[in-house]
């Protein structure tokens, strides 16, 4: 069953198929909404770091976070995960009520909570969970019925097996209920044992939510566009099983030299070197997969798309591990470096992996391609505004962690980081730009019209696929 | 769909294990850590300052937690596991773009200065990129009894009227003067000797020792500008009404330096300096700094601005030190 992926019919045009396609549709414009948003207060920030008279960074900032995770991050991959969920399984989706719900419920608390935050509702500056915790709580009732639905899918499937995909996007879903319960609860969140709370929630989020869900993305799209198997099945169930029981260990590492007990740190670095096994053994895999067919990758913009998101999900979680050292964190940690990080692995890793699907997955869906200078213009411009701005603050992150280890007066850092700082504001100026035409891509692919009309065409992305 | 249920089912079993394992029983141990000793709960009105610097987002650039490294000493000694008994939620931090306000109370203690910077940090700092918090003040025609208004530069000072805190201004700088590491009992006791030793940034203070004829001009600025610049500003001139010039201050032109020595160790509050009266509190040095490089700033003051008071040798300001208060 597992090349069975690539063979399946995406043509058909029957109530199911459009049904699967309204959902998918209506989740990726949507997300697409949230991350014009959540980018948009992002560069504002950016700016702020030249004009610091206006507006106020501290109200600004959870937003930014928040929305890009919970409104445009997790809705994009929820809409894919129906999609492959349904595809990959050959069945309808459970139900089409029960993804209107989530989606509703998704939206409304990402709106509750951005209201929330500007008017200074913030629970306690934890972050990534900093919307007020009724808040959080619709947000967890929309994961739980998307891992209904999902399950519910899954379990209607006409094929034997359950392809490697949905494991990690059910698993990814089901785990971020556990850690948003765990999140909310507070009798073990008293003065260090939240502290302690806060280093395994901060990193959960985004490594049992984000990561299997946009690796669920990768193991269906990157087949799909190469018409051919994922390079070895066995290697994507050893990375799932070696990401479930390291990931969660490594919470610790953003406390590292903090009153947590020592061996809490030691565990979190030992196994944030471990991490470099589903890490390597998944990046590996895709590569294999796409490896002997590079010449295709100028043809495919969606390939594109995969294989930076690959990189990214490579040199990002690499770089992960690295940081989790005691002597590199003496240099990087709270510095503008950690901050190049997270934009490395959510935007270069995740967002890349979301847009990837999207590009290859959505098209099949509609039958509407977006035009090739739209795709063209949105890849440049992100990858080479996430280079500026990834670079800037590594290196200016570099500098400030030398500063203060160079004792030299504070401010000095805040002085030195000046030229840096503009740099962001440039990378993040293009990053937006390119979504503004992701958003016209996306226009294109589902409600308005697109640029050839039909899956025959397949002198573009996806006729290989089809 | 037995499969399923393996994989669904087995999958989230097994991280339900390691949350609980890595999160909650964690959180519990921890939760129960008792305080340390001087560690106390806040006030009701320094309670209501926290939940103000919650709201405002300080801590996404500011931490609360010195670890146990070099470039940590400027703010203060290692954190402790005792020390945040009563701060729930945690405000530890992850980014360091302002400096670590842990014991910022004690660095900076002055109350006109704290709400000069929170109006517009940049009326203090002319570098900071803090972003300027007046909607936490009002203007007002005159201040009422009781109250005294913000003594802003006047670049920064509405035309008519005067500037004065509002009650989550008040709250506000009440918390954040209550940040104060108690210091931990029997150890590095700050008024004892081993303190001079230590440099707060970082550098053997022997290195920096200032002979006769002559000192480490750069360090010296250096140390001034992380120490004395937020009040005496760059420009050695003070914030009129606010704090004191050293351009031109007698005491630091004086070819006796014992009065500038004995302020710097002790601090100083209510002095008269050019006819001025400031009643702004200086905090004393001599708890934080050694005599090395107390000397260098006392001769970089000295020999600024215009200034030629007689420079000043460690072993005077040790002297001074022993005499005490």
């Amino acid at each position: 069953m597992r090349m069975d992926v690539t063979a399946q019919q995406s043509g058909l045009i029957n109530s199911d198929d459009r049904t699967l396609a309204s959902v998918f549709c209506a989740y990726t414009v949507t997300a697409t909404f949230w991350l014009l948003f959540a980018t948009a207060v992002g560069v504002l920030m950016a700016y702020k770091f030249g004009a610091p008279d206006y507006l106020t960074f501290g109200r600004l900032r959870p937003i930014h976070t928040n929305d890009t995770f919970y409104g445009w991050a997790s809705v994009a991959l929820v809409g894919l995960a129906y999609y492959v969920a349904a595809r990959s399984s050959r069945a309808p989706l459970y139900s089409a009520k029960l993804a209107w719900i989530g989606l509703v419920l998704f939206n409304l608390a990402a709106v509750a909570g951005t209201i929330a935050l500007d008017l200074g509702f913030n629970d306690g500056n934890l972050e990534y969970r900093e919307w007020p915790w009724p808040i959080r709580l619709i947000f967890l009732a929309a994961l739980i019925v998307t891992a209904w639905n999902l399950i519910g899918t899954v379990a209607r499937r006409s094929t034997k097996d359950i392809y490697l995909s949905n494991w990690y996007t059910i698993g990814g879903v089901l785990w971020t209920c556990i850690i948003a319960v765990v999140a909310i609860l507070p009798w073990y969140q008293y003065g260090l044992g939240q502290v302690s709370v806060s280093g395994f929630y901060m990193h959960n989020a985004v490594g049992m939510s984000f990561t299997p869900l946009a690796l669920g993305i990768f193991y269906y799209a990157l087949p799909k566009v190469l018409s051919r198997p994922i390079y070895s099945y066995s290697l994507g169930v050893f990375a799932f099983w070696t990401n479930l029981v390291f990931y969660p260990l490594i919470g610790a590492h953003h406390f590292l030299f903090s009153p947590l007990p020592w061996f809490l740190q030691t565990t979190a670095i030992v196994f944030s070197v471990a991490m470099l096994v589903p890490v390597w053994g998944g990046s590996a895999n895709f590569l294999l997969t796409m490896h002997g067919r590079w010449h295709g990758m100028a043809q495919s913009v969606p390939l594109m798309f995969i294989f930076v998101g690959v990189i990214g999900y490579l040199v990002g979680s690499t770089q992960g591990t690295f940081e989790a050292f005691r002597s590199l964190q003496q240099v990087w940690h709270f510095t503008n470096f950690t901050v190049g990080h997270s934009h490395l692995t959510m935007y270069g890793f995740v967002t890349f992996a979301i847009w990837g699907g999207v590009y290859a997955l959505l098209p099949l869906a509609t039958g509407k391609q977006p035009h090739s200078l739209g795709l063209t213009l949105h890849f440049w411009m992100a990858l080479v505004g996430s280079f500026i701005y990834v670079i800037s603050l590594s290196v200016g992150g570099t500098i400030q962690g030398l500063d203060w280890i160079h004792g030299v007066p504070f401010i000095q850092s805040v002085a030195d980081m000046q030229s840096y700082w503009v740099w962001r504001g440039v990378g993040g100026s293009l990053m937006w730009l390119s979504h503004v035409v992701f958003a016209w891509n996306v226009w294109c692919m589902s409600y308005g019209v697109g640029a050839k009309a039909s899956l025959d065409d397949s002198s573009s992305t996806e006729g290989a696929g089809a | 769909m037995s499969k399923l249920i393996l994989i669904a089912g087995g999958s989230t079993l097994v991280y339900l294990v390691l949350a609980v394992l890595m999160g909650v029983l964690p959180g519990i141990k921890l939760s129960n850590t008792p305080p340390g000793p001087g560690v106390n709960p806040l006030t009701v009105l320094q309670a209501q300052g926290r939940a103000v610097y919650v709201a405002s987002g300080c801590s996404y650039c500011h931490t609360q937690q010195v670890r146990p490294l070099d470039q940590d000493k400027a703010f203060g000694r290692p954190s402790a596991p005792g020390d945040f008994a009563y701060q729930t939620p945690e405000l530890l931090g992850s980014e360091r773009t302002g400096p670590d306000l842990t014991n910022v109370g004690k660095r900076q203690p002055s109350v006109v200065w704290q709400y000069i910077h929170l109006y517009n940090p940049r009326a203090v700092v002319p570098q900071s990129i803090m972003p300027p918090f007046d909607w936490m003040f009002q203007v007002v025609d005159s201040a009422p009894p009781g109250v005294t208004p913000v003594a802003l530069p006047k670049v920064y000072a509405p035309t008519h009227g005067v500037v004065v805190p509002r009650h989550d201004a008040q709250a506000l700088v009440a918390y954040v003067l209550a940040l104060k590491q108690p210091p931990f009992p029997g150890g590095a006791d700050e008024s004892s000797a081993s303190i001079r030793g230590a440099s707060p940034t970082g550098a053997p203070a022997s290195a920096a020792a200032p002979r006769a004829g002559g000192y480490d001009a750069a360090k010296g600025q250096a140390l001034f500008t992380a120490t004395c610049a937020a009040c005496h500003q760059a420009t050695g001139e003070g914030l009129p009404g606010a704090f004191p010039p050293l351009k031109g201050n007698p005491a630091v032109n004086d070819a006796d330096p014992t009065l500038h020595i004995h302020v710097v160790l002790h601090g100083l509050q209510g002095t008269n300096v050019g006819g001025i009266v400031y009643p702004s509190p200086m905090p004393p040095f001599g708890t934080t700094l050694s005599d090395a490089d107390i000397a260098n700033i006392i001769n970089y003051e000295r020999s600024s601005w215009g200034n030629h008071g007689a420079s000043v040798t460690l072993e005077q300001v040790a002297a001074e030190r022993a005499k005490g208060n």
